[in-house]
This record gives structure tokens, C-alpha cells and sequence, in this order.
């Protein structure tokens, strides 16, 4: 679906990463796998140390951190936030909605619109895009746009296909009206026929958690997990992305007459540094134009990962600056999505840890 | 073209013989993340970047399909 967008901009961004890093090293003899073989896994997919969150902690928890961070520092006023929006697939509880919990601990107005939605790998596109919409009342004229999981809980720790490469986050990104005539333009794909590439087995209604689900076996690559834990079917992820991904692309550039090399960041969805290489080199994008570099440091955290990578990557420059950007997210669903954007003079672009 | 593959993979697995006729997926003597470290490798050695939709197993199950991958992707026999 191609989609276009006018007079929005993004006006800020906080990452909150948690405190606690954990190395590749750390956690390598928990993989039925010999040494030499992790640390070739290590170089060519851009393992080295992930952050995840420490037990217990909820998604919440870092959201109302991250926001009360902006009130106490007078980056953003409780009273100007029109809608929340939280993008997660690791809500707090099954209900109510974790944005309205975060609404509750913060202490907002009855009148700000709160939702959820269930997006991951391509939740900043789909949220940037709802955020949008929601935009048109005339009653909204400010959404924080929070993007946050904590995946690390629901992974099993000897599952080498996806321990070493999840990461947990929350990012706050600020979207407002603006006076520009700059168009937006936008793609959204959608595929549920492979919904079981990327998923959660048990825990939902159609297959409650149990002892039974709980009960660790192990796959034909050697990985240990239970229905419990998250299952990514790895190449057929792969494939689709390396298929599907780069066509989009280019179709979006078309659409909006920017040719590659105008484009400044090509801030794309951090699955590891062998995809993003290979998605670079199939656009004829240099590698420096799309840094691959979030999951050697922080780990993907889903929708939260393209925020990050603006934040560690520009940080301060975006508030002085203003570059265009070509933002892409692919992933669980399956859900694949681009947007065509100029963002700068951002009132704030920083991380931050709990 | 195919002495070089053949000591990329013989560095990659050391334990298995690739001038053998064999499937070298089938038999297990690569699996998905060998694939990786080995297109890594061949990216590295001819100069080029195998396509990424090219990253199928069927590709690296003999030499022969890998030197045929390599030409498709510019590297001159």
C-alpha cells in the first residue's frame, strides 16, 4: 500500500536502554555450539554484547522512566501530550493496555488518547504512520510515539538462533504538526500467510502456557526452547527480506522522484550486520549511509531499533541539522514498511538507561 | 576459481573432506550460519557481494554450484 503524508514532523527522540550489558562471550557456552564456530557466527553476523533488562521489569517501566526524564528536564510538558501510543508485543498484561498503565502512573489527562498496537520489526514505521493519522484531528496536536519491548524475557537462553541478537528498549518519539509543504511518502506490505516465521507458540489463548509448554526440547540445529519462548525461523526471515525489501525501496524512491544518493541515512531495522550489508550493496547504498552497528551494541530491540540507531548514530548533530532519511522495517507479521522523510532540528535525540 | 572455494571451506569446516561428491547440506557438512561465514568469505576473496536472495542452501551444496553462483555474480573462470 503506498501512503503519503503531509505537514508532520518528528521533533524529538529518547532512547532508554537498560543498564545491564551482557557480552557474546558471557553467554556463549550456553549454545550447543564449539567455540571457534561461535566466534565466526560472531564476526559475520555483528554479535558482541546486548542489553536486556533486568528480571522483572516491564515495558512500562521503561516508557514512564524515559517520559518522566522529558517532564523533569522541561523536554516535553505532561499537559501538551494529546495521544500515546505504545507499539510492543511484550505488553505488561494481557489487558488493560500498557499505554493506558503508563497513562495512569503518569498522571495524564482523561482526554489523551491512548493505544497499543501489536507491531515489532516494523513498529516504528506502522506507529510514525498511525501517529500520523491521528494527526489529521484537530483536537491532537502532539503523540508521543512510544516504541518498546522487552523480548529478552521470552527467549530462551540456549537458542543461539535468537539470545545473542535480542536486545530490550523503549523509545519516546515526538511527532507534531509542521509548516512544511514536504511530502511524506510512505509504503506498508503485510504477508500473514507466514505468520509462524516470527512468533511466540504458547501463552495466547489458542495455546495457554503450561507445564507442558514450558518443557525444553531441542531443535535439528542443536538449539534448546520451549513453546514458551520466541521461534524465528531464521532463513525463511532472511529470504524474505533479501526478496522483498529492496524492491520496496526502490519503488518508494520512485514514487517520490528522490533518487538513492539524495537520500542522507538509509535507517533501517537492525536484524543483524550480515542482512544490512547485503540490503546495502543490492540498493547500490554505500554501508556508511546504513549503519549496521545497533545489535554489536545494544542488540535488536523490534520496533525500538530504528530510534536507537538515530539516536547512537547522529545523536546531537540531528539537533542542529536535518537530513533525509529513508526509514525500513521488516519483520514479524510478516510486515515490511519505508518512509521517506526529512527529520532535524530535533528539540532533543538522546539515550538514556534504567 | 575452484581451488580457492575449496580452501575456504576446507578453513571454514576442517573436519570434512569438500572434494567429495556429496551434498554438502544434506550431509551436514554446512548449515545455515556456515553459509554466512562462507559468503562472507567469498565476498571477501573475489571482490564482489553475492546477491542477497542468492543466499539459498541449494547454492553452497557442491562446488560446482558455488562456482557457478560466482560466475552469476561476475567472477570470471
Amino acid at each position: 500500500m503506498k501512503l503519503k503524508f503531509h505537514r508532520k514532523r518528528i521533533t524529538g527522540i529518547l532512547t532508554v536502554l537498560p543498564s545491564r550489558e551482557v557480552t557474546f562471550e558471557e553467554e556463549m557456552e550456553n549454545y550447543n555450539f564449539s567455540v571457534s564456530k561461535s566466534m565466526k557466527l560472531k564476526m559475520a553476523m555483528g554479535y558482541n554484547k546486548h542489553r536486556i533488562v533486568e528480571e522483572g521489569v516491564c515495558v512500562s517501566d521503561l516508557c514512564v522512566h524515559g517520559l518522566n526524564f522529558l517532564f523533569k528536564n522541561r523536554m516535553l510538558r505532561k499537559e501538551n501530550i494529546d495521544a500515546l501510543l505504545l507499539v510492543t508485543q511484550s505488553p505488561d498484561h494481557f489487558m488493560p493496555a500498557t499505554s493506558n498503565i503508563i497513562q495512569g502512573k503518569l498522571g495524564l489527562g482523561t482526554d489523551v488518547f491512548c493505544m497499543d498496537i501489536n507491531q515489532g520489526c516494523c513498529g516504528f514505521i506502522v506507529g510514525l504512520m498511525e501517529a500520523f493519522m491521528l494527526l489529521e484531528q484537530e483536537s491532537i496536536h502532539k503523540v508521543v510515539l512510544l516504541n518498546a519491548d522487552v523480548l529478552s524475557r521470552k527467549v530462551s537462553k540456549r537458542d543461539r538462533n535468537s539470545n545473542p541478537l535480542t536486545g530490550d528498549a523503549a523509545t519516546i518519539t515526538i511527532v507534531e504538526r509542521s509548516d512544511s509543504n514536504a511530502v511524506i511518502h510512505g509504503f506498508l506490505k503485510m504477508d500473514g500467510t507466514a505468520s509462524d516465521a516470527l512468533m511466540i507458540p504458547a501463552g495466547g489463548f489458542r495455546l495457554p502456557a503450561s507445564e507442558e509448554t514450558g518443557r525444553m526440547t531441542e531443535d535439528t540445529a542443536g538449539n534448546f526452547r520451549s513453546l514458551d519462548n520466541l521461534v524465528m525461523k531464521g532463513d525463511e526471515v532472511f529470504n524474505f527480506v533479501q526478496r522483498e525489501v529492496p524492491p520496496m525501496i526502490e519503488e518508494l524512491l520512485q514514487e517520490a522522484g528522490c533518487p538513492r544518493e539524495k537520500v542522507d541515512w538509509y535507517m533501517f531495522h537492525q536484524p543483524n550486520r550480515f542482512m544490512l550489508h547485503k540490503l546495502a550493496d543490492k540498493l547500490g547504498v554505500p554501508r556508511e549511509k546504513m549503519p549496521s552497528n545497533i545489535v554489536e551494541n545494544f542488540g535488536n530491540s523490534s520496533g525500538a531499533t530504528i530510534p536507537t540507531n538515530i539516536s547512537f548514530n547522529i545523536g546531537d548533530r540531528l539537533k542542529q541539522e536535518q537530513y533525509m532519511f529513508c526509514l525500513a522495517g521488516f519483520g514479524v507479521g510478516l510486515t515490511w514498511g519505508a518512509l521517506l522523510m526529512n527529520i532535524g532540528n530535533l528539540d532533543f535525540n538522546e539515550i538514556i538507561y534504567y | 576459481m575452484r581451488e580457492k572455494i575449496v580452501s575456504i571451506l576446507r578453513e571454514l569446516r576442517p573436519e570434512f573432506d569438500f572434494n567429495e561428491p556429496l551434498d554438502f547440506i544434506e550431509e551436514g557438512m554446512l548449515d545455515s550460519f556456515d553459509v554466512i561465514n562462507l559468503v562472507t568469505a567469498l565476498d571477501s576473496e573475489f571482490g564482489i557481494s553475492i546477491d542477497g536472495t542468492d543466499v539459498l542452501p541449494d547454492n553452497f551444496s557442491s562446488v560446482g554450484n558455488i562456482e557457478a553462483l560466482l560466475r552469476k555474480n561476475g567472477v570470471k573462470a
